[in-house]
């Protein structure tokens, strides 16, 4: 039988997500339905003096207004920080109170005030104009970079800061700067992004009176960590009361990894009106309060010798984090990013120093990449600068100081289990055809435009994540994954997998592994997600972790039901267990040539007696059915790798910039699936390339995001690319049998900095990102003033 | 949504006794609606004009084009008519938002709603047309009257636009890149007696750019509009484009439209 693994399956999934069969929460309609509307602070900083809801009880079909004091009344706990981090004083973060329904202050333009639930969504939207809050507007911190400098938002968290983190020996990095021939400064932005899932954010919630459950349908990464948040922290519901589904997702990129205020209070408010409750998100809403990503302003240098050796590194860096300290939000410019900021590179000392401030934005937390796209972009902007004042190639530079021995202790945290960084730079510098660079330079002056090439090699962290590691460092939870792997009696199979799907692929890929470890035709393989009714507990989809996490659990899972099939297989042929080997489906004595197919096999276990002609006996003391459990704990994360060249052509008369070339050569180790590893890298490409190019989260001095629509909002679109070069490398990981690393994140994390090295090499000057038309006009203008003088 | 009372007829005069202080037109939809639904207008009567056969069509003469008031962008877009006479006017349909869009946007929705930033009311300055009206015809110089202002009274209901017919023409636009309508487009169309240059996206209203437009009636050709400066007074700034930027812009399209004539 052929492998699955490593060939160009089509996704099962897109029939249906195509064809608009899927099932989305807002599909989701129940009997006694009532629909809710949230009452959302249009200011950025007030507080709250009064809340009057009497005209919007009374309106037409009102079933019920429910404000901060309500819940505060029913001690629902507010929504959490998931990972605690502690200061370079050692002093612990500070966080504020998040009620899911304000009743003291708002403190972004978005923030829940109180919820109308009516008979009719346009019920509901209308009364919730009849809202009355009296506010007490006060002066909004809005900047990055200023937020220390600002009033308090919060009483007791001095200068806005959460906390002031430092990994790394500031001892070493001044004396190797001290010994350095030459220093390279960057002050960088890496502007913030709204995440822009196709599906808005939704929950509908179903309590039943009679059981005291409450089902919460719900657009989740994550359905476990939605459940025992919503039952152990805002305490809406003891877990074996609460089921959470999430049913077919359009897309996260972080920003569903972790329920809002809008499930805990859909929940807590359907319980209390004994109906059930539904809230969609209309797109303003999802751009006001869905967490946003990024947002950083770094000062980073670089100590080199004058040959191109690295000899030191620091970055300072200021974090926004929004208005309330979300799940991931305090980990992901932290662990997330700091130890990723050396790059792929021997770095013999180096720091990270991270303040993350609280402004009054909406909440910032994980994005695609999340903490590792900025720290690629601070390094590898830092290095192609530092090319350029040493008068060195690019890619000579890198290579100078790529590491070649593997496991490679990188300097801040990690131990790389394996890559080969050169093999994948000659592959990109190659595919990309680099020698015919000044060539197509040439002509694109003929053309009056000016072309640029810029360079990125990555590394990155992911495969989320060892329990141990994580949990020494603040996480608040483990990050293993789950599977069961389930025989059907007529010997077809269910996967649950605790990770979930939402554009993944995952029904195809984990499908194609347990293909192959069971020998069971991929059509006869039903992969199970989303629902925490079913399978168990599992810590969903995000930081490229599900195959790799999940995808190991699968085949753990597929290994114990070998051993238990070999049992059965030897007692139903009537040998030793020790003869029967496993192979392409059939339990095999070799010596004999005697088989059976793990379908008989399965369907035996399920039928231990004898009934007329069939005999199935089960080995003396062994169980009935055919079903294991898995419970994956990586030893270590995995460490895709990579090297991705862009070329830019720059119309100096407008400043537009389009990308007119992009090579991605990526080490994701082993690829199960090429088709869905190219679809990821495209979209990663997308969204890198949109934060490089096109997308920008403007707040106003005020604190009105000026970007709520895609009127102001620049998404990419698919004529602001090229056809991508992709390839491959592949050192397979270490640390799980797969041999997999992940690839979910990588584009998104290596495209901004080759984008914009690219820019930048066209232009001759540093420009911030998002690098708009009107940026780059004005630093062509400049040039063409400078060249008019040196003329 | 509010609720609102649906009107539809198929006479003229009907739908103009049918406006009330509180009412709209309603032909594609294709603003009306969305702002409906995003609370930011809400109407006690909305008339439906779709079923009014006289005002859809196209009509073309040596001398001018005119176009129904309900005729779609697709219509216009695909009209071969059109593009032997006028092809820039078919060519700036085409460019209208998406095919969702040309396929329910109608040419009178568009210029009674004056978006600053439109496309058709640049076509209208430049091709000096003529609005005729339930009641009277109006020249596009005396039409676009501000931001989202137009000459239209209450109840005035736009039957056609009529397009003189020019020697050359050319629109290009350079879209926003977030919302793709224009930060600037310039339509340029030479006349046998004179040059206009019809603006829109760079200011408050569609303009005709009488430096331009005079620089290029002594000499139709790119490099008479080098040493025209334009003011970046008057223009709009935005996220997307500064003042400055859009007056430069404007210059930068105007001379791609005049080489592309």
């Amino acid at each position: 039988m052929a492998s699955l693994v490593g060939s160009r399956v089509e996704r099962k999934e897109d029939k249906k997500l195509l064809t608009g069969r899927g099932k989305y929460t807002a599909d989701v309609t129940f009997a006694h339905q009532t629909y809710a509307y949230f009452v959302r602070s249009p200011h950025a900083r007030a507080q709250i003096k009064n809340v009057d809801i009497s005209k919007a009880s009374k309106a037409s079909g009102v079933v019920a207004v429910l404000t901060g004091k309500d819940i505060a009344n029913d001690k629902i706990g507010g929504l959490i920080a998931g990972w605690r981090i502690k200061s370079e004083d050692g002093s612990d973060m500070k966080v504020p109170a998040h009620p899911p329904l304000a009743s003291e202050s708002v403190n972004y333009v978005g923030d829940h005030v109180a919820v109308v639930i009516a008979e009719s969504l346009d019920e509901a939207r209308n009364a919730a104009e009849l809202v009355k809050v009296d506010y007490k507007v006060l002066k909004a911190v809005v900047k990055t970079d200023e937020a220390m400098k600002s009033d308090s938002i919060y009483k007791d968290i001095p200068k806005n800061l959460c906390f002031d983190w430092l990994l790394g020996d500031r001892a070493k990095v001044k004396e190797a700067f001290d010994s350095a021939d030459k220093i390279i400064k960057v002050d960088l932005i890496n502007n913030r992004l709204v995440p822009n899932a196709m599906e808005p954010r939704a929950a509908n919630a179903d309590y039943n009176p009679s059981t005291e459950e409450i089902t919460l349908y719900t657009t989740s990464q994550n359905p476990h960590l939605a459940r025992i948040i919503i039952s152990a922290f805002n305490a809406v519901a003891p877990e074996n009361k609460l089921r959470v589904i999430a049913p077919d997702v359009g897309g996260g990129f972080g920003s569903k990894i972790y329920p809002y205020a809008e499930e805990v209070v859909c929940s807590w408010a359907s319980k209390k009106i004994e109906r059930p409750v539904k809230w969609v998100a209309d797109r303003t809403e999802s751009f006001l309060s869905d967490c946003h990503g990024r947002d950083h302003v770094t000062h980073a240098e670089l100590a080199v010798k004058n040959d191109g050796t690295f000899l030191g590194f620091k970055n300072e860096t200021i974090a926004n984090i929004g208005a309330y300290a979300s799940v991931f939000a305090t980990v992901t410019p932290t662990y997330l990013f700091g130890p990723c900021a050396t790059g792929v590179y021997k770095m013999p000392a180096a720091y990270s120093n991270v303040k993350a401030v609280f402004t009054n934005t909406a909440p910032v937390d994980a994005y695609r990449g999340a903490g590792r796209p900025e720290a690629t972009y601070t390094i590898e902007v830092l290095v192609e600068k530092a090319a350029r004042e040493l008068g060195m190639d690019p890619a000579e530079i890198r290579m100078k100081n790529f590491p070649t021995e593997f496991p490679f202790q990188q300097t801040l945290v990690h131990s790389v289990d394996s890559g080969d960084y050169n093999a994948g730079l000659k592959k990109a510098m190659e595919v990309a055809d680099y020698k015919g660079f000044e060539k197509r330079k040439k002509d694109s002056e003929a053309n009056g435009k000016i072309r640029g090439i810029g360079f990125c090699t990555y590394f990155e962290a992911c495969g989320i994540a060892p329990s141990a590691v994580v949990m020494s460092l603040g996480c608040g939870i483990g990050l293993w994954e789950s599977a069961e792997v389930r025989f059907n009696p007529t010997g077809n199979v269910t996967v649950f997998t605790g990770s979930h799907s939402h554009g993944q692929g995952h029904d195809t890929t984990f499908a194609q592994i347990a293909a192959d470890q069971l020998g069971v035709p991929l059509e006869n393989i039903e992969i199970s997600h989303g629902d925490t009714d079913k399978g168990p507990f599992g810590y969903g989809t995000y930081g490229s972790r599900s195959l790799t996490v999940g995808g190991t659990a699968i085949v753990k899972a597929c290994d114990k039901i070998i051993a238990k099939g070999k049992k059965v297989a030897a007692k139903m042929l009537e040998v030793n267990e020790s003869d029967v080997e496993f192979k392409d489906g059939e339990f095999i004595v070799a010596k004999s040539n005697q088989k059976k197919t793990i379908g008989e096999v399965a369907f035996a276990c399920y039928l231990p007696g004898t009934y007329g002609e069939v005999k199935s006996p089960l080995p003396e003391g062994e169980e009935p059915g055919l079903k294991e459990t898995s419970f994956f704990d990586p030893g270590n994360f995995s460490f895709p790798a990579g090297s991705h060249i862009c070329e830019v052509e720059i119309d100096p008369d407008t400043g537009t910039t389009e990308v007119a070339k992009y090579t991605a050569i990526d080490d994701f180790g082993t690829i199960i699936n090429p088709l869905i590893v190219e679809g990821q890298v495209h979209g990663g490409l997308a969204q890198g390339i949109g934060q490089a190019l096109y997308e920008n989260c403007h707040y106003d001095d005020s604190g009105q995001l000026v970007t709520a629509s895609y009127m102001d909002y620049t998404m990419p679109r698919a004529d602001n690319f090229p056809e991508f070069n992709l390839g491959f490398t592949c050192t397979p990981a270490t640390s799980n049998p797969l041999g997999t690393k992940g690839c979910g994140e990588a584009g998104a994390i290596a495209s901004p900095p080759a984008v914009m090295n690219a820019v930048m090499n066209a232009i001759g000057t540093d420009i911030s990102m998002p690098a708009t038309a009107e940026k780059v006009w004005n630093a062509c203008q400049k040039m063409k003033k400078s060249n008019s003088k040196a003329a | 949504m509010k609720t609102f009372n649906y009107h539809s007829t198929n006479d003229v005069k009907e739908a103009t006794k049918l406006a009330s202080s509180n009412s709209a037109f309603l032909a594609g939809g294709m603003t009306t609606i969305p702002s409906m639904k995003l609370g930011l207008a809400s109407y006690k009567d909305i008339i439906d004009i779709k079923r009014i056969k006289k005002l859809s069509g196209i009509k073309v003469s040596g001398k001018s084009v005119i176009i129904g008031a309900t005729t779609k962008h697709v219509e216009v877009a695909n009209s071969k008519e059109i593009k032997k006479a006028i092809p820039s006017l078919a060519a700036l349909a085409e460019g209208i938002g998406d095919p969702q869009v040309r396929n329910r946007g109608t040419i009178g929705g568009s210029i009674a709603n004056n978006d600053p930033a439109a496309d058709y009311p640049s076509a209208c300055i430049a091709l000096n047309a003529t609005i005729h009206t339930s009641s009277r015809k109006i020249t596009a110089d005396k039409f676009f009257a501000g931001m989202f202002e137009t000459a239209l009274k209450k109840g005035e209901l736009i039957q056609s636009v009529e397009f003189q017919v020019p020697e050359k023409s050319c629109y290009q636009k350079y879209p926003n890149p977030a919302s793709r309508y224009a930060i600037v487009g310039v339509y340029v169309a030479k006349h046998k007696n004179g040059v206009n240059v019809g603006v829109t996206g760079a200011k408050s209203c569609v303009y005709n750019e009488k430096n331009i437009a005079s620089a290029l009636s002594k000499s139709f050709s790119s490099s008479a509009i080098d040493n025209v400066k334009i003011p970046s007074s008057g223009m709009n700034s935005d996220i997307h484009a500064s003042a400055e930027y859009r007056a430069n812009m404007v210059k930068i399209f105007a001379k791609k439209a005049v080489d592309a004539c």
